[in-house]
This record gives C-alpha cells, structure tokens and sequence, in this order.
C-alpha cells in the first residue's frame, strides 16, 4: 500500500470544556475522494481546518505528505493546496477576474490560468462583474475556481455544493470526477449522505467530534445491521389492543401521536411482528415500513424520533 | 519566524493601497488635506482681526494644530478594521490557507494602508504647500518639507496603533470603539492629564522626568518636533522655558516615533497567532 497523503493521529480540540474533535485517526491515500460527513457541529470544519494548519491541535499530529502542518516549511505544501471554505467571503468590490489574480499572486500561480478557470466553472460571461453583484451560487463556483489555482495536487472542499441548483451540483461532480481521474485527492464535507455516498471512495461518519464509521459505503451498509422503522395508525379503540401487542414482542414504542405509534424492529423479528399486526385486524388502519437509510442510523434518526 | 517573503507582503500591500484608491479615499483625504491647509492660512489670524498670507513659519505652527486633530483620526479610521473585518467576514480564513504567514499579512495591510496615507499626506500638503509658495515665496520650503514628512509619520503611528486593535478587538464594533477612544485619549485628554499633574506635583515631588512624559504620546512628540524648529514659534509659545534642549533634538524625536510606528505593530504580530 502506498503511504498515505493525509496523517491524522489521535487528534483533540478541546474549547475549555467543549471537545470539538475528540480523537480522531485518520489516514486518507493519495488520489482519493473522501468524504467526511455529519450534522453541523460534528466538528468536520473543526477538522478541516486543524488539516489545513489554521486552527492548531489541542492535541495529536496532523500530517500531509509527511510535513507538519504548522510551521515554515508548509509554506510549500500549501501551494498545492486548493481550499473551499464553508462560509466563503470573497471581497465584494473585486471582479470576478480580479480575485482570481489576487489569489493567483498568493499562491505563486500563473495568473494566465484565470480567464479558463472562470470558463471551466461557468462564470466567463461574468468576468468583469463585481462580486458584489453575484449570487450565492456564482460565489460559490468563483471560490471553487480559487480553490483550483495552481493545479493543485490536494483539494479541501468543505461544503462545496452550498448554494448551488441541482443543475450547478451534477457540473460540480462531473468537474470532481474529472479531477479525480487527474490523479487529484480530495476531501470533502456534506451535511447530506444521499449526495455524496454514491460519489466517494470512502467516507467517514462524523458525530460529536469523533468518527463514527468509516469504510466504503458498500462495507459500511454490510457492516450495519439496521433495524427497521415502523408506523402504526389505529383506530381510537384500537390502541390499548397495539400496546399491549407490543408489550408482548418486548418492543418500546419511540414516539407516539393521534391514532399513530412508531417504533423500531430488528430485521430477523420483520415477519413475526408484521403478522402480529395482521392479527389485530381493523383496528389498525396503515402500516409504513421504512428501510432506514445509513444516514438514519448514524445521523441521529433514533434521537430525532424519540419523544 | 524564518524566512519573510516580500512578495507576499507586496500582493497584500497592493490590494489594500488599490482598495483605497479606487473607493476614492486617497482622493477625499488629500483634498481634505489641501483646502484646510489653505483656509488655515489664509484665515488663521481672523483671531487676531486680520485674514490673508502670512509668514510661513506661523502658518506651519497652525497647520500642526490642524493635524494633530485630524491626521490622527484618518489613520484611526483606516486602520481599525484591518483584521477583524476579514476575521468577521471569513475571509480570513481563505487568506490564510494560502502559502502566506500571518506576519505578511499583517506587515502587507499595514504597508498598502501606509501608502494611502502616504499619497494622501504627501499630495494633499505638497498640493497646498504648492499653492502656498507661490504666495510666499519659496524660503521656508525646508521646513514645509519637515512638517509634512512628520506628519506622514504621525500618521504612521496612528495606523499602527490602529492594526493593533484591528488584531486585540474581537469584532468591528469594538474596534470602532477602542479606536475612538484611543484618539481621545492621545489627542484630547493626555495633555490635560498631564497639566493636572504638573498643578498638582508642583513643589511635591520634581518634575524632571515631566518633559519625557510628552514622549509617551505620538502626537505630542510631533507637536514639539515641529514647532521646535522655528525659532520665532518657539518665542511665540514661550516653549523654550519648560522644554529641555536635550530632548528637542530632532533626531531623538524623530526616533521616538519611529519607535510609535513599530512598537504598536510589534505587539500585534505577537498576538495576531
């Protein structure tokens, strides 16, 4: 196996009693596309952040191809470095095109690049604007474009497709892909599993500052053995007859409403408790089974349905 | 902190010094410059029942009256957000994911905002002194020439005093606020402190060390260095009586704010980590 790109050992960032990122190792290899999801507050920007050398560690090691992420000498390492901040601010009374050169200067980029890179992301027609005038989604696609000044060999995206129409999110994905297939890593965060699981080598699950699972997605949904979600709807003298089923399966019903109950089964009991539900005949009136989804289970469904 | 790259500290510099002259603040503040300086020597003597030209030597120590308010205010105001507007707007952040350290970013905003301040003195005043002359005559240009250069100084302090706060403040408003406070403090009531001890000290303890105390505030140290030059002025205020010879050297002076412009500074590259 090839050394990995990205370092992190038993990294801590403690705010006084808060633990924004608890002890976190990390690996990620050379030409990957990772993707590091979670809630907001989970502590990916935390991360991203201590990883990009900006925020020091409490504790632990960072590294990226094997340089510390602090100090003079990731001076260099930075020029190969693109960065996409979460809550991107550009300077408003800069064009589009002006910002690009101030930031190509920084990074020692050839500001030659920058009329192909605002091409690349759509925004050639708008150039010469001000940002000031542009929408979210067009800063958005400028602070991209920043974050590919000078080729660069890594790619921290965090929360890249903020802001962007669905039609601006399937171009940002087309444009990654690309990017992957030059030999480019890169990191990326999403508050939504759905559109990024499909789209990364592997990812890694982040929830109160630690990481809660981490593998390919297919090793991911095979390593969870999911429970099912179930609601109930009953007729109003139909409730004491459910409760009292579920008393019997030994099941805790996790929320209840009006004439509707919800709760949660293991997969092996499906059939036994789908057929003591049949049993009680009228006086149920529906029946929902939901397959939860990997972002169910790690995101917090149980703790968002419980009373 | 090994290895400082100029070129850094340059695109910085740039952006800022572009910033200011393209929002027209260079313009405004050297205009501003150029008709006080005028309607002060033209009207300063109205006190004294007559209005028109006079000597230039007087109409420097007016004018040094002017900047002392003034300059020290602009550098206040230009410089106070420096940081922590980027802090605020996030833009910071970006800013520093580039191969930039944050001493270059520090030292490029203190330069590009050095250099408005520098153009608008420099034009404003040369603009003024321009028109002077050619009323006046050209005798004491030696003297105009060190009025505005100690004036772009005292400038300078001021903005580094302001980049300080710009670091320490933890938002815009309170830099705003410290930055306000701070003009009052130099400007209004430091003199005033200081007279009060002097009423008060007198014949308790010596006030040999009182003259040094004038050190301690960037804009009276511009105050004695201009008006120490001219010897008619110094009559005129009667200064030679309280004012040691040893501390009016100009090069002393002049180091003293060379010391405002690098201390200030000094302390924000320290706590700017």
């Amino acid at each position: 196996m090839t050394d990995p790109l990205i370092e992190i050992r038993s990294v801590h960032k403690h705010y006084g009693a808060i633990h924004a990122v608890d002890g976190i190792d990390l690996d990620i290899a050379p030409g990957e596309l990772f993707g590091l999801i979670g809630h907001n507050g989970a502590g990916k920007t935390t991360l991203f952040k201590m990883m990009l050398g900006l925020l020091p560690v409490t504790s632990g090691d960072i590294r990226i191809g094997g340089q510390a992420v602090r100090g003079e000498a990731f001076r260099q390492v930075r020029r190969s470095i693109g960065y996409l901040p979460e809550s991107l601010a550009l300077y408003d009374n800069l064009s589009g095109l002006e910002t690009l050169h101030f930031f190509a200067r920084l990074k020692g980029a050839d500001r030659a690049s920058c009329p192909a890179l605002l091409d690349r992301v759509g925004l050639a027609a708008a150039a010469g604007q001000r940002v000031r005038n542009y929408s979210k989604g067009m800063r958005q696609r400028l602070g991209f474009a920043q974050a590919l000044l000078g080729s660069p060999r890594l790619l921290f995206l965090d929360e890249p497709t903020n802001g962007l129409d669905p039609q601006g999110i399937l171009e940002f994905y087309r444009q990654l892909a690309e990017l992957r297939q030059g030999g480019v890593t890169v990191v990326l965060t999403s508050h939504i599993l759905a559109e990024i699981q499909q789209r990364v080598d592997r990812l890694a699950l982040m929830r109160n500052g630690r990481i809660q699972a981490l593998g390919t997605v297919a090793a991911l949904r095979a390593s969870q053995d999911l429970p099912l979600a179930l609601r109930v709807a009953f007729r109003p003298d139909g409730e004491a007859a459910l409760r009292q089923m579920l008393v019997e399966l030994a099941i805790a019903p996790l929320a209840a409403s009006a004439y509707e109950l919800r709760f949660t089964c293991p997969r092996q009991r499906k059939m036994a408790v789908l057929a003591a539900l049949a049993g009680l005949g009228p006086a149920l009136t529906d029946i929902d089974v939901h397959e939860p989804s990997l972002e169910d289970i790690f995101l917090g469904y149980a703790e968002e349905m419980a009373p | 902190m090994s290895g400082i790259e100029f070129g850094q500290i340059g695109v910085i510099a740039g952006k800022e010094f572009r910033d200011r002259l393209r929002n027209r603040w260079v313009l405004a503040v050297a205009l501003v410059f150029t008709v006080f300086a005028l309607v002060i020597a033209y009207f300063g003597a109205a006190q004294q029942g007559a209005v028109g030209w006079r000597n230039i030597d007087v109409t420097i120590a007016s004018l040094v009256s002017l900047v002392i308010y003034l300059v020290p205010l602009i550098a206040l105001i230009l410089g106070y957000d420096a940081i922590v507007a980027e802090r605020e707007r996030g833009s910071l952040d970006l800013l520093l994911s580039m191969p930039i350290t944050r001493f270059e970013v520090l030292l490029g905003k203190f330069t590009g905002l050095a250099g408005a301040l520098g153009v608008a003195t420099v034009g404003g005043f040369g603009l003024a002194g321009l028109l002077l002359f050619a009323q006046l005559g050209g005798g004491a240009l030696y003297h105009y020439a060190g009025f505005v250069l100690s004036a772009f100084l005292l400038s300078l302090c001021f903005l580094s005093l302001a980049v300080m706060v710009s670091v320490l403040a933890e938002d815009r408003m309170r830099a705003s606020g410290i930055a306000i406070a701070l003009w009052f403090f130099y400007v209004l009531v430091y003199d005033l402190l200081l007279l009060g001890l002097l009423v008060l000290g007198e014949g308790r303890f010596s006030l040999d060390f009182f003259p040094a105390l004038l050190l301690l505030n960037p804009a009276d140290i511009f105050r004695i260095l201009n008006i120490f030059g001219f010897e008619d002025v110094r009559r005129l205020y009667g200064l030679a009586t309280v004012f040691p010879e040893t501390l009016a050297n100009p090069w002393l002076l002049g180091s003293a704010l060379v010391f405002w412009i690098i201390a200030p500074l000094g302390v924000a590259a320290w706590r700017f980590k």
